[in-house]
C-alpha cells in the first residue's frame, strides 16, 4: 500500500511538475519532451490504476503516435525567430483573475465533495481481462458513439488523401 | 515482497546481459559480412575475433565524449538514455520461455510496441539537439520511416492476433500449442509484412536511410561519439532483438519445440526423443572449438577458443541436466533454448537482407509502406477474418479456409505491384517527393 501511495505521488508530482514546465518553456522542443514525460507520467497513473488498456493506448496513441509527429512538424520551424520574439500583447491581469477564478470553482469541488473520495477498489475481474472489458463497453453500450468516431476519422484521412494527391496533379 | 523479487532478478539479468549480447551479435554480423565478402573479418583480439566485442566497448568507454558548441546540451546529453530505456523496457513483456518472463501482462503484445516506438525520441532529440544539417535531416528521415512502417505492422500484427484471440504473449504462444501449428502457416502475408516492417522499424539495410553513410554522413549519429554513440548502437541492436522476439513470439510459436505433438519417449524413461537435440547441439559446438583450439597461433588464443569450448559443454550439461528435472524446469530451459534459437536465426536473416540488397531511396520507401504493404496488410486482415468466421460457424477446416485468402492476398498484391507500385517513379514524382529529406535540395 506504501509502495502503491509513493508511485502514485511520483507519477502525479511529474505529470503535473512537467506540465508546468512545458508551458514555462521558451524553448518549443523542450516544451514538447515536457508535454511528453506529463504523458507518460499519466499512463503511468492509469497502470496503477490496473486499466492496463487505456495505459498502453495512451502510450500508443499520444506518447507514440501524435506526439511524434508535433516534434517531427516542430523540428521543421525555425526555432531562433520563436525563441526572440517579443510577446506584444500581454494579459496577465485577466489570465491571473481567471485562472484565480478556476482555482477557487476547484477547490470548492474539491471542498463539497470530499466525502466521496474513497472509492470502492475495481473488481479484480475488471483488471484481468481489462481489454475485454473495454471492447465489451464499446462494442455494446457505446457503439453509436464508437461508429460516430470512427466515421469521422475515416472522413479526416479521405481529407488527407485528397489534399496531398490535389499537389501532384 | 516476494513476488517482486523473481520478476527484478529477471530485469537485473537482462539489463546486464543485454549489452554483452548486442556486442556479440555486432561480432557475428561484422564476421558474417566478412565471410559473405570473401573476407575474413576481425582475427586479431582473441581467436577469430571472439574478444573483439570487449576490446570495442572499453575503446568507446574511454573515448573523449564530445558535445559540439552549438548543441542543445541537456537534450543532447538525454536522447541516447531515452533510447536505450525504451528500448530496454520493452523487454518486461518478452516470453523468454515459459518460466522467465518479467510480466504477462493482458496487453503484453500492444506494450512492447508502445513502448519500442517510443525509441523514436532518442533518434529524433538526438538529431536536432546536435544542431547539424545531417542529424537533422536523419532524425526527419527517421521519424517519417517509423511512423509509415508502423501501420503497416500493426496490421500485420492484427492477423495474428484474430488468429490468437488474446493480446498476452504466453496466451499467443498457448493459441499455437493448442491449434498445433505455428501462426507463419497460417499467415504467411502477415509474416512477410511484419518482417519487412520490422527491418524499416529498426533502421537497417535495406532500409537504413537515417543513418545513410553515403548520403549523410551517419544520420542523427553524426554528431555522437564515445560512449553515448555506443549507447545508440545498443538501443538499436536492442530493438533488433525486440522484433526478432515478437516475430518469435507470434509466427514462429515462441518457446515451443518443432514437431511439439511428436511425444515419443526414449524406452524405459519419461526423455522425450527430440528433447536431446538442443543438449547434443551444443555438444557438437563444443566439439568444433576443441578441434579449433590446438590450431590457434598463439597460446593465449588456444585457451580462449578451449574456454569457449568448455562453455558450450557447460550449457550442454545444463540442458541434458534438465530432462531429468521437474516438468517447469525442463520446459523453463528447453523453452529459453528454442526461443533464444529462434531469435538469433531471425536476426541473422537481417544481417543476410542486409549484405544482399542495395539500400532503398526515400520515395521508394516511402511508396513500399503506403501504396503496398498497408493495402495488402488490410486485405489480409479481413480475409483472415473471413476464415475464422468460417471456421467458427460452419466448422472449416482452418488450413482450407486460409489458403483462399493467401491465394486472395497474393493476387491482390501481384495486381498492386502490376498497376501502383512502379518503385521506379518518373524523375519529377522523385523531385517533388524528396525534396524535403534529401540534403542540398529546396533551400
Amino acid at each position: 500500500m506504501m509502495l502503491a501511495k509513493l508511485l502514485f505521488y511520483f507519477f502525479a508530482l511529474l505529470a503535473v511538475g512537467s506540465a508546468v514546465l512545458m508551458v514555462t518553456r521558451r524553448n518549443i522542443v523542450h516544451a514538447a519532451v515536457f508535454l511528453v514525460t506529463t504523458l507518460l507520467a499519466t499512463a503511468g497513473i492509469f497502470l496503477q490504476l490496473e486499466a492496463e488498456f487505456l495505459f498502453v493506448v495512451q502510450l500508443l496513441v499520444y506518447a507514440g503516435g501524435i506526439m511524434v509527429l508535433f516534434v517531427f512538424v516542430i523540428m521543421l520551424v525555425n526555432l531562433d525567430i520563436e525563441m526572440r520574439a517579443v510577446r506584444f500583447n500581454k494579459q496577465w491581469t485577466v489570465a491571473g483573475a481567471l485562472a484565480f477564478v478556476l482555482a477557487m470553482q476547484v477547490l470548492t469541488a474539491l471542498w463539497v465533495g470530499r466525502k466521496t473520495f474513497h472509492l470502492p477498489a475495481a473488481p479484480a475481474a475488471l483488471a484481468e481481462r481489462n481489454t475485454e472489458t473495454v471492447a465489451d463497453a464499446l462494442f455494446s453500450h457505446f457503439v453509436l458513439a464508437f461508429e460516430v468516431a470512427s466515421i469521422l476519422l475515416l472522413v479526416a484521412m479521405i481529407g488527407a488523401v485528397v489534399m496531398g494527391k490535389r499537389r501532384a496533379e | 515482497m516476494r513476488t517482486l523479487l523473481i520478476p527484478v532478478l529477471c530485469a537485473v539479468v537482462i539489463v546486464a546481459l543485454l549489452p554483452l549480447i548486442a556486442g556479440y551479435i555486432v561480432l557475428v554480423e561484422r564476421k558474417v559480412m566478412a565471410h559473405m565478402q570473401a573476407r575474413l573479418g576481425p582475427m586479431r583480439v582473441g581467436p577469430h575475433g571472439l574478444l573483439q566485442p570487449i576490446a570495442d566497448a572499453l575503446k568507446l568507454m574511454l573515448k573523449e565524449d564530445v558535445i559540439p558548441t552549438n548543441a542543445d546540451r541537456l537534450i543532447f546529453w538525454f536522447a541516447p538514455v531515452a533510447s536505450v530505456a525504451a528500448a530496454l523496457v520493452a523487454y518486461s513483456a518478452m516470453p523468454i520461455g515459459p518460466a522467465f518472463q518479467i510480466a504477462d501482462l493482458n496487453v503484453g503484445l500492444l506494450f512492447i510496441v508502445a513502448v519500442s516506438s517510443l525509441g523514436i525520441y532518442g533518434v529524433v532529440l538526438g538529431g536536432w539537439a546536435s544542431n547539424s544539417h545531417y542529424s537533422l535531416l536523419g532524425a526527419m528521415r527517421s521519424a517519417a520511416q517509423l511512423v509509415s512502417y508502423e501501420v503497416a505492422a500493426g496490421l500485420a500484427l492484427v492477423s495474428v492476433l484474430l488468429l490468437a484471440g488474446s493480446l498476452s504473449m504466453k496466451e499467443i504462444v498457448q493459441a499455437q500449442l493448442d491449434q498445433g501449428v505455428w501462426f507463419v502457416f497460417y499467415v504467411p502475408f502477415g509474416f512477410f509484412i511484419y518482417l519487412v516492417a520490422s527491418i524499416a522499424e529498426t533502421n537497417r539495410a535495406p532500409f537504413d536511410l537515417p543513418e545513410a553513410d553515403s548520403e549523410i554522413v551517419a544520420g542523427y549519429m553524426t554528431e555522437y561519439s564515445g560512449f553515448r554513440w555506443a549507447l545508440y548502437f545498443l538501443a538499436e541492436y536492442a530493438n533488433v532483438i525486440v522484433v526478432a522476439g515478437v516475430a518469435t513470439t507470434l509466427f514462429f510459436g515462441g518457446w515451443l519445440r518443432p514437431l511439439t505433438r511428436y511425444h515419443d519417449h526414449f524406452p524405459g524413461t519419461h526423455v522425450e526423443l527430440l528433447d536431446v537435440v538442443p543438449a547434443f547441439a551444443m555438444i557438437a559446438l563444443a566439439l568444433y572449438c576443441f578441434r579449433l583450439a590446438p590450431r590457434q597461433p598463439l597460446r593465449v588464443q588456444k585457451r580462449v577458443m578451449a574456454a569457449a569450448g568448455v562453455k558450450c559443454v557447460l550449457f550442454a550439461g545444463i540442458l541434458f541436466a534438465a530432462l531429468f528435472g521437474s516438468d517447469a524446469v525442463r520446459e523453463g530451459v528447453h523453452g529459453a533454448f528454442w526461443f533464444l534459437a529462434k531469435v538469433g536465426a531471425y536476426i541473422y536473416c537481417f544481417m543476410w537482407f542486409r549484405f544482399t540488397f542495395p539500400r532503398y531511396r526515400f520515395d521508394q520507401l516511402m511508396r513500399l509502406s503506403w501504396q503496398f504493404l498497408i493495402p495488402l496488410g488490410l486485405v489480409n486482415v479481413i480475409g483472415v477474418a473471413v476464415a475464422i468466421v468460417l471456421r467458427e460457424r460452419w466448422d472449416w477446416n482452418p488450413f482450407f479456409s486460409l489458403v483462399p485468402t493467401t491465394i486472395v492476398t497474393l493476387g491482390f498484391a501481384a495486381w498492386l505491384t502490376a498497376d501502383k507500385l512502379e518503385l521506379s517513379g518518373t524523375d519529377e514524382d522523385i523531385a517533388a517527393e524528396s525534396a524535403a529529406v534529401l540534403p542540398g535540395s529546396g533551400e
